[in-house]
C-alpha cells in the first residue's frame, strides 16, 4: 500500500490521463473535447517531468564554471523535450481552436450530434 | 531438369519474340495510319504474313526435335517471362498464324462491305489478340501462359464489344466477367499452388507436380486448371462464347474458332501434358473424370445446338461442343487420344473458320442471320455454300475430310484407354452434329426461297470468298497431306509420353 | 555537401517552406515552383542516400556534430533510403499535379500560397520522420506532419471537410500523444531515445511490465496513425472530403511512413525476440487485425457511391495487407509489406489523381457520375484502369508482385488460411473497381442515353476533353509505373530484400 503511494505521481498521471481521454471520447461538444485533450496531453507532460525528478535534485545549472563540489541534479532531457511538447499542444490547440470556429461559421453549432445531422441532410 | 532434357538440342534464338512482336509493332502502325484505310491494311497484311513467315522459318528446327528457347525477363524469382518453342506450340502457332492472313484478308472485304465504325481500332485490338496467342504458344511456363491468356482476354474484349450497342456491351461484359472471373479466381491460385508445391513454373516433358504433393492436393490443382481455363468452354463456364457471338464475324471467326478458344484447349493440354504429365495423372486416374466432364458438354453443347435459328449461335454451340472433343481426346492419355487432340486444334480451326466465314458472308450479302432464312441460298451463293457443306462434313467426320482424321484418332483413344462408353458418347454427337448441320446444306441447296424471288449467282465481295474457298481446300488438304501435320504432331506426343521435351 | 545530405534533405524544405508564403504574396504560381522544385531536390537526395547506402552501408549522420546517443543521429540504411524515395517521389508527383488541381478545389487565390507552406511542411515532417534515428525526434517530425495535414484535410471544399480534419485531429493528438507516453517508458527505463542505442540496450529489460506497456502505447499510437482496423474511422472522411492532391499524397505517402515507423519500432527498437516475451502473442493479434482489415475494408469499399471514399476504405483493406506482411514476421512477408508500401503508394497515387483529374473537369466524383468517362477524358481513365487492374493483383502489375510474396510468406509460415482470404480480397477488389470501370468505359454518358447506339452515331465521336497536362502528365507516369515495376519487380524487390533481412537479421 505505502509503495503504491509512493509511486503517487504516476497515479496522478493516470488518473488524468483517463480523465482526458473520457472528455474527449464523451463530450459533444467541440470546445470540451479540446480541453479533455488537452488535459490528457498535459498528463504525459507530468509524467515526464515527473520522472526526471530526483529526490533532493536541483535546478540542472553547473556551479562555479563546472569546479568543486556539485549538487545532485535533476534529469534535464525529459524537462527540454516536455518544452517541445508543450509548443506542439500549443499548436494542435490552436489548429483545433481554428477548425472549431470555422466549423461554427459553417454550420452555426460545434455540437457534434446537430453537425452530424446536418451532414446528413446534406447528403 | 531430367536427363533427356539435357540430351535434347536446344537452340537459344529470340526469333519467337519476333513472332510476338511483329504484331505488336503492326499496332502502332496501324494505330498511326488511321486515316489511310488502305496503308492501314497494308500494314496488317504485313504483319500477317511476316508473322507467318516467321513461324515457318522456325518449323524446320521443330521437326528435326530440337527446340528453341529464349529468355526474356525475370520478373520475381521463379517467375519468368520466357519463351520455348517447341512442336504442340508449334501446331498453334502454325495454324493462328495462317489463318490470320486469311482472316485478314476477310476481315478487310467484310469491315468494308459493312462499313463498319471505329476500323482501326478493330484492326489494332486483332493484332494485338494474335501476338497474344503467339505469345501463348511459345511460352516456356504457366506464368507466361497466364500472362498472354489474358492479354488475349483483354485485347478480344474490345472486338466483342465492337458494335457498342447495349447487346454488344452486356455480351462483351459476361465475356470479360467468365474469362477474367476464372482465371483470376481459379487460374491464379493453381498457378501459386503448382509454384509452392513444385518450385517451378517451367513446362517439363513428364510435368513437374509428380511426387512433389499428396493426390488430394494434386487433385485440387487439376480441378482449379480445369475450373480456371474457361476459354477452353467447357460446361458450366462456357455461356461466355455464345455471349461473344454479338462480335463482327471476322471476330467470331478468327477468335471465338481459332485463337481464343484454341489457346483455351491448348492451355489445357499444355498443363495437362508438361505440368501433371500423363504418368501422374493415369495414375491418379484424374484423366477419366475429365473425359467424361468432357462428354457431357459434347453432348449437351449439340443437343443445345440443334436447337438455335441463329447461324452463328449454331456455330458457337458447335464450337463449344468440338473444344471438348479435344479435352476428351487429351483426357484419355493414350498416344492416339494426344494425337487427336492436337491434331483437332488445326483441323477444327480449318472447319470451323469456314463456317464462319461463310455466316459472314451470307450476313454481307443478304442480311440473314436465322438458319430459318437461308432455304434456297445454294443457288444464289454456290461457292460460298459448297465451302460451308466442306466444313460441315468435315465437323461430322465424314471422309474426305480433315475431321474424319482426329476422330478415327480419338476412336482409337478410347480403345487404348478401356473406355467404351466415350465411344457411345463420340458417337451419338457425331449423329448430333449430322443432325444440326445436314438440314442447312439440305435446305441451302434444295428448298425454294420462301418469298419465291429468284436470284441470280450473287456472291459476297470477292476479298471475302477467295478466303472462304482458301480454307475449304484447307480441310481437304489435312485429309489427304494428313501425314504433314502428323509428323509434327507425333513429336509433340513422343515430348509428351517422355521422349524429351 | 554530399555527407549533409541528411541533414539537408530536412533542412532545404523546411527553408522553402518558410520563404513559400513571403514569395507566394508576390504571385501563387512563384510558390508552386519552389514546392515543385524542392520536393524534386528532395527525390533527388533520396536516390543519392541510396545509392550512398548501397555503396558504403548505412549512413550515420550527427546533428550538429554531435555523438550519439547523446545528440541526434540522422540515419539511413536500405530501409530508410527506399521509404524517403517512395515519400519524395510521389510529393513531388502531387507538386506537378497540384497546380491545376487546386485551381477547383481552392479556388480563393490567396489561399493558395498557403497551401503550398503546409504542403511542404507536410512532406518535411514525413520525410523527418523517416530519415532520423531518434525516436523522441520521430514523435516531433510526425507532429509536424500530422498539423499539417490536419490543415491540408481542412483545405477541402465541402464543409464536411472541416469536421473531417477535426476528428482526424483529435484521433491524431490522441494517438501521438501515445506514442509519446511509450517513449516516455522507454527513456525511463533505458535511458536513451536514439533507436540504435534502444536496440542494445532494450533486451535485458524484456521481461518487465513497463517495456511491454510501453510496446503497447506506442503500438496503438501508431495503429491510429496508420488507420488499421479498428482505428481507421478518421480515415474515409478525411481522404474523401481533403482536396484530391491531398487525398493522393496522404494516402500515397502519409500512411506509408505511418507504417515505416510501425516496422521501426517492432524490428529495429524491439526484436522479433521481444514477441516471445509479451504475455500474449502479438503475431496473432496483429494477423487477425490484417485481415479484419482486409475484409472490412473491401466490403465498406464496395458500399460507397463516392469514388474518393471508396478509395479511403480500399485504403483501409491495402493498410491491412501491410500489417499482414508485417505481423508474418519471416523476410518474404517483410518484403511483401516493404513492396507493397511502394505499389500502394503508386496505385492509390494514381487513382486518387485520376479522380482528381475528374473532379476537375466535371465537378462530381459519384460513381454513376463516371459513365461516359472513358470517351470524354481516354488518357486519364486509362491511367485509372491500369491502377484498378494493378489493385486487383493481375500478373504484370505491381499488385501482383506484392500479393504473391505475401501468399508466399503466409505459406512460409504456415498459414495456409491466409491465402484465400488474399484471393477473397482480390475478387472483393475486382468487384468494387470493376462497378466504376463498367460506369467509364461501357456505359453511355448521362444525358445520350436517348441516342440510337447504332452504327449512325458513331460517325461523330464524342470529343475527348481530358485534363490539363500538367495533371495528366503526372497521373500516367505513376500509372505505367504501376506496369514498370510489375515487369521490372527487380529493382525495388532487392531493394526490400536487402531492407528485410537487415530488419529480420
Amino acid at each position: 500500500m505505502i509503495e503504491l503511494l509512493a509511486k503517487y505521481n504516476y497515479w496522478i498521471v493516470i488518473i488524468l490521463l483517463t480523465t482526458g481521454l473520457y472528455g474527449v471520447m464523451a463530450r459533444k461538444n467541440l470546445i470540451k473535447k479540446i480541453i479533455g485533450l488537452n488535459v490528457f496531453q498535459t498528463a504525459v507532460l507530468l509524467f515526464y517531468v515527473s520522472m526526471s525528478k530526483i529526490e533532493g535534485g536541483t535546478a540542472p545549472i553547473l556551479l562555479n564554471h563546472g569546479h568543486g563540489p556539485q549538487p545532485v541534479f535533476d534529469n534535464p532531457l525529459p524537462q527540454v523535450l516536455m518544452l517541445t511538447a508543450i509548443v506542439v499542444g500549443i499548436s494542435t490547440t490552436a489548429v483545433a481552436l481554428t477548425f472549431v470556429t470555422r466549423i461554427y461559421r459553417e454550420y452555426g453549432t460545434i455540437e457534434e450530434d446537430q453537425i452530424l445531422e446536418l451532414n446528413k441532410q446534406n447528403d | 531438369m531430367d536427363k533427356e532434357v539435357m540430351n535434347l538440342e536446344i537452340i537459344e534464338s529470340a526469333r519467337p519474340v519476333y513472332a510476338v512482336l511483329v504484331s505488336l509493332l503492326a499496332v502502332v502502325l496501324i494505330g498511326s495510319s488511321g486515316k489511310y484505310p488502305n496503308l492501314r491494311e497494308l500494314w496488317t497484311m504485313l504483319a500477317a504474313l511476316l508473322k507467318f513467315g516467321l513461324v515457318v522459318s522456325m518449323l524446320p528446327t521443330i521437326l528435326a526435335g530440337k527446340a528453341i528457347e529464349y529468355h526474356v525477363i525475370t520478373v520475381l524469382p521463379g517467375l519468368d517471362i520466357a519463351f520455348r518453342v517447341d512442336s504442340l506450340g508449334m501446331v498453334l502457332a502454325l495454324t493462328a498464324s495462317f489463318l490470320w492472313i486469311i482472316t485478314s484478308i476477310y476481315a478487310i472485304g467484310y469491315m468494308r462491305s459493312m462499313d463498319e465504325h471505329a476500323q482501326t481500332r478493330f484492326f489494332m485490338c486483332f493484332a494485338i489478340a494474335l501476338s497474344a496467342a503467339m505469345g501463348a504458344a511459345f511460352s516456356a511456363n504457366v506464368f507466361t501462359l497466364f500472362v498472354f491468356y489474358e492479354m488475349i482476354t483483354v485485347s478480344t474484349f474490345a472486338l466483342v464489344a465492337h458494335e457498342e450497342t447495349p447487346e454488344a456491351i452486356s455480351g462483351a461484359r459476361r465475356y470479360l466477367a467468365y474469362l477474367l472471373g476464372t482465371s483470376i479466381f481459379f487460374f491464379l491460385p493453381a498457378m501459386f499452388l503448382t509454384y509452392n508445391y513444385a518450385g517451378t513454373l517451367d513446362f517439363a516433358s513428364q510435368g513437374i507436380l509428380a511426387g512433389k504433393a499428396s493426390y488430394t492436393i494434386i487433385s485440387i490443382i487439376f480441378v482449379l486448371y480445369i475450373a480456371g481455363i474457361a476459354k477452353a468452354g467447357m460446361m458450366p463456364f462456357h455461356s461466355w462464347l455464345p455471349a461473344a457471338m454479338v462480335a463482327p464475324t471476322p471476330v467470331s471467326a478468327l477468335l471465338h474458332a481459332v485463337a481464343v478458344v484454341k489457346v483455351g484447349v491448348f492451355t489445357i493440354i499444355r498443363i495437362l501434358l508438361f505440368v501433371f504429365g500423363v504418368d501422374l495423372l493415369t495414375e491418379i486416374g484424374l484423366g477419366i473424370y475429365l473425359a467424361y466432364f468432357a462428354s457431357f458438354t459434347i453432348l449437351a453443347a449439340s443437343i443445345m445446338a440443334l436447337k438455335q435459328d441463329n447461324l452463328k449461335l449454331r456455330l458457337a454451340y458447335s464450337t463449344v461442343s468440338q473444344l471438348s472433343y479435344i479435352v476428351l481426346a487429351v483426357a484419355l492419355l493414350t498416344p492416339s487420344g494426344i494425337t487427336s487432340s492436337i491434331m483437332h486444334i488445326t483441323i477444327h480451326a480449318f472447319g470451323k473458320i469456314t463456317l464462319f466465314f461463310v455466316a459472314g458472308a451470307i450476313y454481307v450479302r443478304t442480311h440473314k442471320k436465322k438458319v430459318s432464312e437461308l432455304n434456297g441460298i445454294g443457288r444464289q451463293m454456290p461457292f460460298t455454300m459448297a465451302a460451308f457443306t466442306v466444313g460441315a462434313f468435315s465437323m461430322i467426320a465424314v471422309p474426305p475430310f480433315g475431321g474424319f482424321i482426329s476422330k478415327w484418332y480419338l476412336v482409337m483413344g478410347t480403345f487404348e484407354a478401356h473406355l467404351l462408353p466415350i465411344l457411345v458418347v463420340i458417337v451419338a454427337s457425331t449423329l448430333l452434329n449430322a443432325a444440326y448441320f445436314l438440314p442447312i446444306i439440305y435446305a441451302a441447296f434444295f428448298k425454294q426461297p420462301e418469298s419465291g424471288e429468284v436470284h441470280g449467282i450473287e456472291e459476297a465481295p470477292a476479298l471475302m470468298v477467295v478466303p472462304i474457298l482458301i480454307t475449304a481446300t484447307g480441310v481437304l488438304i489435312l485429309f489427304f497431306a494428313s501425314p504433314l501435320l502428323l509428323n509434327l504432331v507425333k513429336i509433340a506426343v513422343a515430348s509428351a509420353l517422355g521422349g524429351g521435351y | 555537401m554530399i555527407k549533409h545530405l541528411p541533414a539537408l534533405l530536412i533542412v532545404i524544405p523546411l527553408l522553402v517552406a518558410i520563404i513559400t508564403p513571403i514569395i507566394g504574396r508576390l504571385h501563387w504560381v512563384l510558390s508552386w515552383y519552389a514546392v515543385t522544385i524542392t520536393t524534386f531536390i528532395s527525390f533527388v537526395i533520396s536516390l543519392l542516400l541510396l545509392q550512398t547506402v548501397s555503396v558504403q552501408g548505412r549512413i550515420s549522420y550527427w546533428m550538429s556534430g554531435w555523438e550519439p546517443p547523446f545528440g541526434i543521429e540522422y540515419s539511413v540504411d536500405y530501409l530508410n533510403a527506399y521509404v524517403l524515395i517512395i515519400v519524395s517521389f510521389m510529393a513531388f508527383a502531387g507538386a506537378i499535379y497540384s497546380r491545376k488541381n487546386i485551381d477547383v478545389e481552392i479556388e480563393d487565390e490567396t489561399r493558395k500560397p498557403l497551401f503550398y507552406t503546409i504542403y511542404l511542411l507536410f512532406v518535411t515532417g514525413l520525410l523527418g520522420m523517416v530519415v532520423t534515428g531518434d525516436i523522441f525526434n520521430i514523435y516531433v517530425l510526425l507532429e509536424i506532419a500530422s498539423l499539417a495535414g490536419y490543415a491540408l484535410i481542412a483545405l477541402g471544399k465541402k464543409r464536411q471537410a472541416l469536421v473531417a480534419a477535426y476528428n482526424y485531429l483529435v484521433m491524431g493528438t490522441v494517438g501521438a500523444t501515445f506514442f509519446l507516453l511509450g517513449v516516455g517508458y522507454l527513456y525511463l527505463m533505458t535511458g536513451t531515445l536514439n533507436i540504435a542505442d534502444l536496440a542494445v540496450r532494450l533486451p535485458e529489460f524484456y521481461e518487465t511490465k513497463a517495456i511491454f506497456t510501453a510496446f503497447a502505447f506506442i503500438v496503438v499510437g501508431l495503429s491510429i496513425k496508420l488507420a488499421i482496423f479498428p482505428l481507421h474511422f478518421w480515415l474515409p472522411n478525411s481522404y474523401g472530403y481533403a482536396p484530391s492532391v491531398v487525398s493522393a499524397v496522404m494516402a500515397a505517402t502519409g500512411a506509408k511512413v505511418a507504417a515505416y515507423v510501425l516496422i521501426r519500432v517492432m524490428y529495429s527498437v524491439f526484436t522479433p525476440a521481444f514477441f516471445t516475451h509479451t504475455p500474449f502473442n502479438i503475431q496473432y493479434i496483429f494477423l487477425l487485425l490484417a485481415v479484419a482489415a482486409i475484409l472490412v475494408g473491401s466490403i465498406m469499399a464496395l458500399a460507397q457511391t463516392d469514388i474518393k471514399k471508396m478509395l479511403a476504405y480500399s485504403s483501409v483493406g491495402q493498410i491491412g495487407y501491410i500489417v499482414l506482411g508485417i505481423a508474418l514476421m519471416n523476410v518474404t512477408g517483410m518484403m511483401g509489406s516493404l513492396i507493397h508500401l511502394l505499389n500502394h503508394a503508386l496505385m492509390k497515387g494514381a487513382l486518387f489523381f485520376a479522380v482528381g483529374a475528374v473532379v476537375y473537369r466535371t465537378g462530381l466524383c459519384s460513381i454513376e457520375n463516371l459513365r461516359g468517362l472513358g470517351k470524354k477524358m481516354p488518357w486519364t481513365m486509362a491511367a485509372f484502369t491500369i491502377a484498378a487492374l494493378s489493385m486487383t493483383g493481375i500478373p504484370l502489375t505491381v499488385g501482383f508482385i506484392s500479393k504473391w510474396y505475401l501468399a508466399v510468406a503466409s505459406i512460409e509460415s504456415g498459414m495456409w488460411w491466409l491465402v484465400p482470404i488474399i484471393l477473397l480480397s482480390s475478387i472483393l477488389t475486382a468487384v468494387y473497381f470493376w462497378r466504376i470501370l463498367d460506369n467509364v468505359w461501357l456505359k453511355p454518358a448521362p444525358g445520350e442515353e436517348s441516342h440510337e447506339h447504332g452504327h449512325d452515331s458513331h460517325q461523330k465521336p464524342v470529343k475527348s476533353n481530358d485534363a490539363p497536362l500538367s495533371m495528366v502528365i503526372p497521373t500516367f507516369t505513376v500509372a505505367v509505373l504501376c506496369l514498370v515495376f510489375g515487369l521490372f519487380a527487380y529493382a525495388p524487390v532487392s531493394i526490400a530484400e536487402k531492407a528485410a533481412l537487415i530488419l529480420l537479421k
